[in-house]
């Protein structure tokens, strides 16, 4: 493996994947997968829509029981999951929203220091549905924090914003991610995002990563910057995004018959 | 509901000479009238007055709306109508208390396991089906006429709303909630309690709506047969004595209980909910 920012190069892998197979009936979705992420990594996962990003996070998130396959997947104790719909559950407080299923005498404390730290102290009693899309947004980010997860998942987490909250959230994600230091794996379309998030890209397409850029544009970083412009080309590129239309690239050996 | 559109109407094509400019269509049926759901009530009232001050309502087909306000007076004086009253109100409550219990406990274990499902739900299904007053042939057979007897076909009345609204409650909650329970690991009385409890809240209260209509339903059945006691037992022995009023007093009573009852239930439906309505108010 090649030498990656922050000069981390012999940490042990906080996720291991190896040949991880995945299929919905008989189509092959995710085709013997292999991929590792560091302790403390910021990976971001694109993909065209379909190419079994979301299969792959469920696969690592422990929700994927009912789908066929094989493979290793070695992943931390502590996993916490970010969904696209922030998924508060509409019958209980903000507060206890984000302490659910926390024990022990701190929770209360933990989850108040959690809703300050993404913005939304003196929110605690507030009815999720009180709440603008951005904010219900922050509140599941403060409830997958505040069980100082080692390994952060998140499923196109800001699919549904605007693209101003977008903004916002991206600052406060990156902010959020260098204090608490979790292996993260980010979901998203959008190759600015990911460009902007990530210490990592990789791109998911027939069912193993073919692509792989490590960003090393400078921070704060801003899509004016030329190396910015040439890693989204090359991304764009790797997603088959080249301005003439063509044909998705299928799973290998998809169809038999 | 089409003589309110009716009006609407009217009121609508008028518009146009006072401001031309606000006038829209409304499909709807238009602004609440004050003090509307009074009005229809008040109306009968008065009908039933005016007849019985004519002389056109006989005495005997239905007493003067004096005469029930009077014999009200005298059951309350004599104590009959309180002791009637308390009598009833015990066996709706305690039918109630009962049902919602059963109805509640069975729709959590069918609900929650599919082997509960496999095993209760069919039953209640098929009681369901049979009407519940065709049981009480069975019932008297078995426990007497007693207050046993009473409290078990209101219990075994009411516990079918509860079980049908809290199961599909149960049912309906929403899988992707069950996946977030999973992964911040929720513990099965955590999940419970947190998730499945107050997910199928909606259709328990609902359940509840309908329970207590059937509980004050299945009162007046069990009330007329056999009974030395209750608001039905007050009716059914003025009715062997002709007396009108008493049987007036009554229907008011139970219609009084039925629309507390509810009352009560859309209140606590109200305050549970409130989540629900937040961004409606
Ligand atoms: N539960 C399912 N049953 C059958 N097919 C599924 C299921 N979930 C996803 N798929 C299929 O698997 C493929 C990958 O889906 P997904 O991982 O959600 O893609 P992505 O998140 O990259 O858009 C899609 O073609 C989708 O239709
Ligand atoms: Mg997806």
């Amino acid at each position: 493996m090649a030498t990656h920012p922050g000069g981390l190069t012999t940490v042990a892998p906080a996720v291991r994947i190896a040949e991880l197979t995945r299929s919905y009936d008989d189509r092959t979705i995710l085709d013997s997968l292999d991929l590792e992420i560091r302790a403390g990594e910021f990976v971001a996962l694109l993909g065209q829509s379909g190419s079994g990003k979301s299969t792959l996070l469920r696969a690592l998130a422990g929700l994927d029981g009912e789908v066929a396959g094989t493979g290793l997947i070695d992943v931390p104790g502590a996993v916490s999951v970010v969904f696209q719909d922030s998924r508060l559950l509409p019958w209980l407080r903000v507060h206890d929203n984000v302490i659910l299923g926390l024990t022990g005498p701190g929770a209360a404390e933990q989850g108040r220091e959690s809703l300050a730290e993404v913005g939304l102290a003196g929110r605690e009693r507030a009815w999720p549905n009180q709440l603008s899309g951005g904010e219900q947004q922050r509140v599941a980010l403060a409830r997958s924090l505040v069980r100082e997860p080692e390994l952060l998942l998140a499923d196109e987490p800001f699919g549904a914003l605007d693209a101003l909250t977008r903004i916002r959230m991206h600052a406060l994600l990156r902010s959020l991610c260098d204090r608490h230091r979790p292996a993260v794996l980010l979901v998203t379309h959008d190759v600015d995002e990911a460009i902007v998030l990530a210490d990592r890209v990789l791109v998911l397409d027939g069912g193993r990563i073919a692509a792989e850029q490590l960003i090393d544009v400078d921070t704060p970083r801003n899509s004016a910057d030329p190396r910015f412009a040439e890693i989204r080309a090359h991304l764009l590129g790797a997603l088959g995004v080249t301005g003439e239309p063509r044909e998705p690239r299928e799973p290998r050996e998809r169809s038999r018959d | 509901m089409v003589a309110t559109v009716g009006t609407r109407t009217d009121s609508t094509s008028s518009a146009p000479a006072r401001s031309s400019l606000r006038t829209r269509r409304r499909l709807g049926p238009g602004r609440p009238i004050r003090f509307g759901p009074t009005i229809g009530p008040l109306l009968l009232l008065t009908v039933w007055t005016a007849g019985s001050a004519t002389g056109l309502l006989d005495e005997r087909v239905l007493s003067a709306p004096w005469t029930v306000v009077t014999t009200t007076g005298e059951l309350i004086e004599s104590g009959r109508l309180q002791a009637n009253l308390l009598t009833s109100v015990q066996r709706v409550a305690l039918g109630l208390g009962f049902g919602v219990v059963l109805g509640t406990a069975l729709a959590l274990v069918s609900g929650l396991s599919r082997w509960g499902e496999a095993v209760i739900d069919g039953p209640v299904q098929i009681k369901r089906a049979i009407p519940a007053l065709a049981l009480m042939p069975l019932l008297i057979l078995w426990l007497g006429i007693g207050e046993v007897m009473k409290v078990s076909t209101i219990t075994l009345g009411v516990f079918v709303p509860i079980y049908i609204h809290t199961h599909n409650g149960l049912r309906g909650i929403d899988s992707r909630y069950v996946e977030l329970a999973e992964t911040v690991r929720l513990s099965r009385r955590a999940f419970i309690r947190r998730v499945v409890l107050p997910g199928a809240l909606p259709g328990f209260l609902l359940g509840m709506r309908f329970a207590v209509t059937t509980g004050w339903l299945f009162l007046v059945v069990v009330e007329q047969i056999n009974s030395t006691s209750g608001i039905g037992y007050m009716m059914e022995l003025a009715r062997t004595y002709g007396q009108t009023d008493i049987i007036i007093v009554g229907l008011v009573l139970y219609g009084l209980l039925g629309l507390l009852s509810d009352g009560a239930v859309r209140l606590i439906e109200r305050r549970a909910l409130s989540w629900r309505r937040t961004l409606a108010d």
